[in-house]
C-alpha cells in the first residue's frame, strides 16, 4: 500500500513539473514578457531594457531550466510585477482562496447532498421539482451575475452584508454562496441518481425485509453507497474552487490566489504564474487522492483495488 | 464582463434601490477611493502605472511643480533653479522640510536618490523618466546640482512630475522594497498602511511644508482595489466609497442622472491614433503608398467616434502629440476631412481601385477598433481584425509585423511633445515609418535649449507627419470621476487624482 502511495504521489510530481513546462512555453507564445513587464507606458526602449535586465532575451529552455533548479530548492524567486517574495506573496492569497474554497464546498455539500437525498426518496413530488429547478437555475446561471445579484440585493437595497472586501467574515457570505451554488447542481443530481439507483437494488429491498428502521436504511445502506460518486467528484470541485475562483474573487474584491494567477498571466509575471499553476496541480492531486482513500473508507471493495 | 445590457441592468436596479443609504465617511474623515487596477509596488520608481503616479504625487514631492491649470512651475523642494550649462543645473532647496520618519531634508537626499535612480543596474522601471539624469552633486547642505547626459530641454518638466525626492538613509537601508511596503516621504499625506496591490491607507501629514499643492484637508484617505466597476459602483450606493474614477462612459451618464452623485469628466493627455507600416517593414503592404495613408486618413469619421463612442471631453485629434503639450502645434498639421469618396479616389489612384485586405491589429478599446474597421471597410480596405494581449501586440510592433493598428499613448502625463513625436519616429523599434527627414527635426527639436528652435522644429516634424500620412491620428480619452455629493473635488486634464485639493462639502 506505502509503496502504491508513494508510486503515485512520484508520478504525482512528474505531472505537476510537465504542466508547469507547458504553461511556461505557452506564457512565452502569449506574448512579450518584457513588454508586458515594461507596462503599457512604456517606449522601445524602455521595453529592451527590461529584457536585458530580467534575461528575457536568453533561450527560454534556459531560463526554464533556471527556474527549476531554484523551485527544486523551494525558492519561487521574486515576482516580476510586485518585487517581493512569491511565496510570501501567494501564501497570504491563498489563504483567502482557501477560506472561500472550504465554505463554498462546506455550503455546496450541506445543501445539495439533503435536498439530493429528499429529491430521490420522493422522486417527482415537488420537492424534487424545487430541486431540479434550483440546480437548473445554478447551472445555467452565470456567476458574475449571480453575485451582482446578490450584492443589489444585499448590500444595496437591504443594506445586510458589505458589497467586497475580505476584512470580516461577513464578507465572505455572499462570495461562498455564490461558489457553492455553483458547485451544488452537479452534487446535488448525482446524490439523487445514485440514491435513486441503490434504492432499487436488492441489499436495500433486502434491509427492508429484515426491517430495519427507514433512516438506518436510508443512511447506512443507502447513502454510503450513493456518496462514492460524489466524493469524487467534490473533490475535483474544490481543486477547481481553489484554483477556478477568479469571477468571483474579481467581483467580491477578494484578491486570492485565482484572480492572482489571471493577472499574472496578463502580467506575463513568470515566476507568480509558474509557482501557481504548480500549486494548483497539487491541489488537483491531492484532493483527487483524498477522494480515493475516503471512498476506500467508506467501500472496502476499493481498499484492494 | 464588458455587457452593457447587463450593466444597464445593474445601474438601473441600483438606481432604485439606492435611496436614503448613509452617505459618505464625512464623520470619521476619512475619504474611501477605489483603484481598479493592482498596484504592483507603491515607490513610484518601480511602478509604471496611473494608480502609482496618485499615490507619488500624495507621498512624495518633487524639486518642482507644475500647476496643473496654469502650466506654470513653481518651486516645491527647491525654492529657486538655475542653468549653469547646457548640461547642469542648480537649485537651491528649501530649508525646514522634513520627511514622514522626521528626518531633515537635505542636499543628500537629492543626490542619493539622483545618483541611485540614473544608475540602470538599479533597475527602475520607468527608465525614461530617469535616464537623462547623470548624477547629482552637493555644494552645500542646501545647494545642489543635477548633471544631465545630453541636452534635454524637457528636464524641468520631468523633475516637476516622475521625478521625487526619497529620505537617503532610509532608502538606502529599505531599498524598493521596503520602500514599497512603508513608504517615506515629505508629500502632503504619509502612507500609514500597505496591503501591496489591495490596500493603501493615507494620513495628512500635518508638519506638510508651505508647498505650492496647498495643504492636504481630508484626514484620511483609505484606498481599496477593487477590479470589477460593478463592484465599484455598488460600494458607491451602499454608501462604503466616496469617489470612483475611470467610470465607463455609459455608465456615467446613468449615474450623473442621479442626485446623490456629481460626476465630472475631463479629458486625459490619452491619444488614440492608427499606426501604419509606412516603411514596409512587414513586408509588401499597399501602406507603403502616401496616397493610401491619405485615404485612410480621409475614410474615418473621426468627430462621430467622439460623439457617439468616446463623449465627454475628447475631442478630434489631427496631430501627433497631445495639443496642450508644448511643441504641439495644431496648425502646423495637415487634416483631412472625412471624405469616403476622396479616399476610394486614392485607393484607385494608388492601384486599388477594388480595395484591398489586410491584418488590423488593436489591444483595447474594442468598440474604438470594430468602428475604425467599419469606416475603412466602407471605402474599400477589408479588415481582418485580431485584438491582441496587449503585450503580444508590443511584441509584434516591435518586430514591424503590424501592417495598421490601432494604438493609444498617454505621454505619461508630460507636458512635452518630446513625450510622444520622439517617442515613435526616431527610428525606435516601433517606429514604422523611419524617416529621416521627420528624424533630422526631432532631433534638432529635442536638444536645442532656445525653446523657439524648439517650437519651430517639432512644428516641421508635425508638418512632415501629417503630410505624409503616417499616422492617422484619431481622438483625444477623457475619464470619468464619480464621487457623493459630500466631496468636493476638480479633477485636472492629466487623469491624476489629487487628495490635497479634495474637501468634504
Amino acid at each position: 500500500m506505502l509503496q502504491f502511495i508513494l508510486k503515485r504521489l512520484g508520478l504525482a510530481v512528474l505531472v505537476a513539473f510537465t504542466v508547469s513546462f507547458i504553461s511556461f512555453s505557452l506564457l512565452f507564445l502569449s506574448g512579450d514578457p518584457a513588454a508586458a513587464l515594461a507596462g503599457e507606458t512604456a517606449s522601445g526602449e524602455d521595453i529592451e531594457a527590461v529584457r536585458r535586465l530580467y534575461g528575457f532575451d536568453r533561450p527560454m529552455l534556459v531560463q526554464y531550466a533556471e527556474w527549476l533548479t531554484a523551485a527544486l530548492r523551494g525558492d519561487f524567486g521574486e515576482s516580476y510585477y510586485f518585487r517581493l517574495p512569491v511565496s510570501s506573496l501567494i501564501a497570504e492569497r491563498l489563504s483567502v482562496t482557501m477560506t472561500l474554497g472550504v465554505c463554498g464546498i462546506t455550503f455546496a455539500l450541506l445543501t445539495a447532498v439533503p435536498l439530493g437525498v429528499v429529491a430521490a426518496i420522493r422522486p417527482n413530488s415537488l420537492v424534487d421539482r424545487i430541486a431540479l429547478f434550483v440546480s437548473v437555475a445554478g447551472q445555467a446561471m452565470p456567476s458574475f451575475w449571480f453575485g451582482l445579484i446578490l450584492i443589489v440585493v444585499f448590500a444595496i437595497q437591504l443594506g445586510w452584508l458589505p458589497p467586497s472586501g475580505t476584512a470580516s467574515w461577513e464578507h465572505f457570505i455572499m462570495p461562498t454562496i455564490v461558489l457553492g451554488y455553483y458547485a451544488m447542481p452537479a452534487i446535488m443530481r448525482l446524490t439523487r441518481a445514485g440514491m435513486l439507483d441503490v434504492l432499487s437494488s436488492d441489499y436495500i429491498r433486502t434491509a427492508r425485509a429484515k426491517g430495519a428502521n427507514e433512516r438506518r436504511v436510508l443512511f447506512r445502506h443507502a447513502l454510503r453507497n450513493a456518496i462514492i460518486p460524489v466524493v469524487s467528484l467534490a473533490a475535483v470541485q474544490m481543486g477547481f474552487m481553489l484554483g477556478g475562483s477568479i469571477v468571483v474573487e474579481s467581483i467580491f474584491a477578494l484578491h486570492g490566489a485565482g484572480y492572482l494567477a489571471w493577472e499574472s498571466i496578463a502580467r506575463n509575471d513568470l515566476p507568480t504564474v509558474q509557482a501557481l499553476i504548480l500549486i494548483f496541480s497539487m491541489f488537483y492531486i491531492v484532493f483527487t487522492f483524498l477522494a480515493d482513500v475516503l471512498n476506500a473508507w467508506l467501500d472496502p471493495r476499493m481498499r484492494t483495488g | 464582463m464588458k455587457m452593457t445590457v447587463l450593466k444597464s441592468t445593474i445601474a438601473g436596479m441600483a438606481l432604485v434601490a439606492a435611496t436614503g443609504a448613509a452617505w459618505a465617511d464625512k464623520a470619521n474623515d476619512t475619504l474611501r477611493v477605489a483603484f481598479t487596477k493592482e498596484l504592483e509596488n507603491v515607490d513610484s520608481y518601480f511602478n509604471s502605472s496611473r494608480e502609482g503616479v496618485v499615490l507619488q504625487r500624495a507621498i512624495w514631492d518633487g524639486l518642482i511643480y507644475r500647476d496643473p491649470v496654469t502650466n506654470e512651475y513653481h518651486g516645491n523642494l527647491a525654492t529657486d533653479w538655475e542653468w549653469i550649462d547646457d548640461t547642469t543645473i542648480e537649485f537651491k532647496l528649501r530649508e525646514g522640510v522634513k520627511f514622514h520618519d522626521g528626518s531633515d531634508f537635505t542636499a543628500d537626499d537629492v543626490v542619493y536618490t539622483v545618483n541611485f535612480v540614473a544608475d540602470e543596474a538599479s533597475g527602475v522601471k520607468t527608465q525614461r523618466n530617469v535616464n537623462w539624469m547623470k548624477s547629482a552633486e552637493k555644494i552645500d547642505d542646501y545647494t545642489v546640482r543635477i548633471n544631465l547626459k545630453a541636452k534635454f530641454p524637457a528636464a524641468i518638466e520631468f523633475l516637476s512630475g516622475p521625478v521625487s525626492i526619497y529620505p537617503s538613509d532610509y532608502y538606502a537601508e529599505a531599498g524598493p522594497e521596503g520602500m514599497g511596503l512603508k513608504p517615506v516621504g515629505t508629500g502632503p499625506y504619509k502612507a500609514v498602511d500597505v496591503t501591496p496591490g489591495q490596500h493603501f491607507v493615507l494620513e495628512k501629514y500635518d508638519d506638510y511644508h508651505d508647498s505650492p499643492k496647498g495643504q492636504p484637508s481630508i484626514e484620511h484617505v483609505d484606498i481599496r482595489t477593487i477590479p470589477d466597476v460593478n463592484t465599484q459602483m455598488a460600494e458607491l450606493f451602499s454608501g462604503t466609497l466616496d469617489l470612483i474614477w475611470q467610470v465607463p462612459a455609459d455608465q456615467a451618464e446613468k449615474l450623473a442622472q442621479m442626485d446623490q452623485f456629481t460626476v465630472s469628466n475631463e479629458s486625459t493627455m490619452r491619444v488614440g491614433y492608427l499606426a501604419m507600416d509606412a516603411s514596409g517593414r512587414s513586408g509588401e503592404t499597399p501602406f507603403t503608398d502616401v496616397r493610401v495613408r491619405r485615404a485612410v486618413n480621409h475614410a474615418i469619421n473621426r468627430q462621430e467616434l467622439v460623439d457617439a463612442l468616446l463623449q465627454g471631453q475628447s475631442q478630434v485629434i489631427s496631430t501627433p502629440c497631445f495639443p496642450s503639450q508644448f511643441g504641439c502645434d495644431s496648425d502646423a498639421a495637415v487634416s483631412y476631412d472625412y471624405d469616403p469618396e476622396k479616399a476610394k479616389e486614392l485607393l484607385a489612384e494608388a492601384g486599388y481601385p477594388d480595395g484591398f485586405t489586410t491584418d488590423f491589429y488593436a489591444y483595447r478599446d474594442r468598440a474604438y477598433a470594430e468602428a475604425i474597421a467599419s469606416y475603412l471597410n466602407a471605402v474599400g480596405i477589408d479588415t481582418n481584425f485580431k485584438m491582441l494581449q496587449y503585450s503580444a501586440l508590443r511584441e509584434l510592433n516591435m518586430k514591424g509585423e503590424t501592417p495598421i493598428s490601432f494604438q493609444t499613448w498617454g505621454s505619461y502625463s508630460v507636458n512635452d511633445a518630446s513625450a510622444m513625436i520622439s517617442q515613435f519616429f526616431k527610428h525606435g523599434s516601433l517606429d514604422d515609418a523611419r524617416d529621416d527627414q521627420t528624424l533630422e527635426y526631432l532631433n534638432i527639436a529635442d536638444s536645442a535649449t532656445d525653446p523657439e528652435v524648439r517650437k519651430e522644429n517639432y512644428s516641421k516634424a508635425i508638418e512632415r507627419i501629417t503630410e505624409q500620412a503616417f499616422w492617422a491620428p484619431m481622438f483625444s480619452y477623457n475619464t470619468n470621476y464619480v464621487s457623493t455629493k459630500e466631496v468636493e473635488y476638480t479633477p485636472t486634464a492629466d487623469e491624476v487624482l489629487r487628495f490635497t485639493t479634495m474637501s468634504w462639502n
